[in-house]
């Protein structure tokens, strides 16, 4: 048998002051929403509040009773001991502030946001020279001792960085030479110049795409798994474990790292490269009449030394801005698990945005030097 | 927690039969019966590695065991969807070892998590108002509502932590060594709070301690684990008439020893 949970109000006399609340059924969390808001609504004031017919009461029915009684200045009647036992408990806690985390009006959160943002860029780039104090200060110390260095992390690294993004750049760099061969000679059909897609798929490769298409990969795959794995052992104190035993997390987590992502970013550039010529060879071979091999021979004849060495020369540094980026965002996480979530969405974009900056850099500085 | 008596309020709180629960070839239980009494604070003690919390994760359904029959609260949770038992679920309450408050939400908005998933229609500024209660209740400052986590110390976590297990009026609440890390004040004081919410809610109480005042203090029974098995059930006077040498060995100890003088003092 259920009752159901309701209220009735009568008034007893004349004298407003005398109004009798009955409150009967479940006054419990399951059931009491619909009736909280009925009684809201109730603007006169209640002489007393009758508990008599309640069937079912917990701690939720219990503060509703008491937040009643204060705001009406009622008296409670009728309660079973258990009853009693939950209004005591709960009476004076109805009042009290918000459980929000304050949050200040808008015309002041833009302008704190913004100087919150200029003051951040000014912690970023000091925190960033920081940084790589602190990488140089750690390079130091591990020439200084190099039985220290722990010479698996970096192997164990260079396979992550390396070895294992393999097939996907490979794939990549593919696709993007049949892309590269396929629209250039496209183009170069209507000067009757199709012989010289092999120029164009040799020199863009080697010199530009093959190299910077490999860093935002290895940005998005690297660098985002050096800011999260340093964040969450920055988070779960392992690199303060690290410290307190004399172990300097620079020495064994970043330098590895950067090593690893500036050597395999070599390496993996050139590899990036000749998978696009590859792939634009293939082009070559059945839609151009050009034949494989004739296609790689004439790279060789076509696209200068210096090509190779501009994308060379760009890799590596690519690589060590990718791996700082990281690192740094790593570093830096501190507070929460969104913290970790942000900090590696930055490592990528930063890194991004970094590599295709000093990329124009190079551009320029290399035809300058005659390297056009 | 409840004034009237549903029918199935009668029977025992948790019932635990042969449970069989193993990872590869380690067997961490075999054959465990347990009940715990609906009303009673329910200690469980045993040495590291034999399978405490397992026991509370297979309870509460986290863990599925190999083997065995678990009631709780007269439900039969051996053979159920682990995402159906929303009905269970929202009568127990569960306190984490480190408080497993959701980092991103203030204690405030932990504790309304469970409230808007189970009566998504209830009023926000009504489910607001149980939140903040519920965190005062659990012995922490006003102060305290509106902050993150990650301000808060370890031992406020734990009260937060309580706070977010107390929000469904629960019938039964699982505490994991809820004393562990806190000073000697802090876990005092949270043993009273233990029994004080017990008995002004009614709860059944199921603990995993390494405290031994709080064993002395709080609990009505205790539950040895040892052996893959509950080897023993009762008050402490009792678990040490059996003569078991690895209990004899824990309460005879030097830290069993004054905490039993403690509670003895407290007493005269």
């Amino acid at each position: 048998m259920q009752t159901a949970t309701q209220y009735t109000l009568e008034n007893l006399g004349e004298d407003a002051g005398t109004a009798r609340l009955a409150l009967s059924g479940h006054l419990t969390l399951a059931h009491i929403g619909p009736l909280e808001h009925d009684l809201r609504q109730i603007a006169g004031p209640i002489g007393t509040i009758d508990l008599k017919d309640v069937e079912e009461i917990d701690t939720v029915g219990a503060y509703v009773v008491c937040r009643i009684a204060r705001e009406h200045d009622s008296d409670i009647t009728g309660a079973s001991p258990a009853a009693e036992r939950l209004l005591a408990a709960v009476r004076g806690l109805d009042e009290g502030g918000d459980i929000r985390a304050p949050r200040s009006p808008v015309w002041e959160r833009v302008p704190a946001a913004l100087g919150e943002k200029i003051y951040g860029a000014r912690r970023g780039v000091s925190g960033v020279v920081g940084f790589f104090g602190q990488i140089l200060i750690g390079g130091a110390s591990v020439l200084r001792h190099p039985r220290r260095f722990p010479v698996k992390a970096l192997v164990h690294q260079m396979e992550l960085v390396g070895v294992s993004a393999l097939p996907i750049i490979g794939l990549m760099s593919f696709l993007i030479g049949i892309v590269i061969a396929q629209q250039g000679s496209v183009q170069l059909q209507q000067f009757g110049a199709e012989s010289l897609t092999v120029n164009l798929v040799g020199r863009i490769t080697l010199r530009e795409l093959g190299v910077l298409m490999t860093a935002i990969m290895v940005a998005g795959r690297s660098g985002s798994a050096f800011a999260a794995q340093i964040g969450t052992m920055k988070l779960t104190e392992e690199i303060d474990a690290m410290r307190t035993i004399g172990i300097s997390p620079i020495e064994v987590l970043v330098i590895p790292r950067i090593l690893a992502a500036t050597f395999m970013m070599l390496l993996l550039g050139f590899y990036a490269s000749v998978m696009a010529i590859i792939g634009g060879a293939v082009v070559g071979d059945a839609t151009l009449g050009i034949p494989f091999i004739t296609f790689l021979l004439r790279i060789q004849e076509v696209v200068p030394t210096h090509d190779l060495w501009v994308g060379l020369i760009k890799a590596p540094v690519f690589g060590l801005i990718v791996a700082l980026a990281g690192c740094y965002h790593g570093m830096q996480v501190e507070g929460n698990s969104e913290e970790i979530g942000r900090r590696t969405t930055m490592a990528v974009v930063s890194a991004i945005f970094a590599v295709i900056v000093i990329d124009a850099f190079f551009a320029v500085f290399f035809t300058e030097i005659g390297w056009g | 927690m409840r004034m009237n008596e549903h029918p199935d309020h009668a029977g025992p709180a948790i019932v635990v039969e042969g449970l069989v629960n193993s990872f590869g070839d380690f067997a961490v239980h075999d054959g465990l019966d347990l009940t715990v009494k609906r009303g009673e604070i329910l200690g469980v003690v045993g040495g590291s590695g034999t399978g405490k919390s397992v026991l509370m994760r297979s309870i509460i359904g986290l863990q599925r065991p190999q083997e065995g029959r678990i009631e709780v609260l007269g439900a039969d949770l051996s053979d159920q969807d682990p995402n159906g038992e929303t009905g269970i679920r929202s009568r127990w309450g569960v306190l984490f070892q480190g408080g497993a408050l959701f980092s991103t939400l203030t204690v405030g908005e932990n504790v309304e998590v469970p409230i808007k998933q189970f009566y998504p229609d209830l009023d926000p500024a009504l489910r607001a108002e149980i939140a903040r209660y519920k965190v005062i209740l659990s012995g922490l400052p006003q102060s305290a509502v509106a902050k993150y986590p990650s301000e808060l110390s370890g031992g406020m976590k734990k009260r937060a932590g309580l706070a977010r297990a107390l929000a469904l009026d629960p019938e039964l609440l699982f505490l994991d060594e809820p004393t562990a890390g806190l000073d000697p004040i802090g876990a005092a004081k949270f043993d009273r709070l233990t029994r004080e919410l017990k008995e002004t809610l009614g709860l059944t109480v199921f603990l995993i301690t390494h405290d031994l005042d709080t064993l002395y203090e709080i609990c009505d029974r205790v539950a040895v684990i040892a052996e893959k098995k509950i080897i023993a059930v009762g008050t402490i006077p009792e678990l040490i008439a059996t003569g078991h040498p690895w209990i004899e060995e824990y309460f005879g100890g030097p830290r069993g020893r004054s905490a039993h003088d403690a509670h003895l003092r407290g007493e005269a």
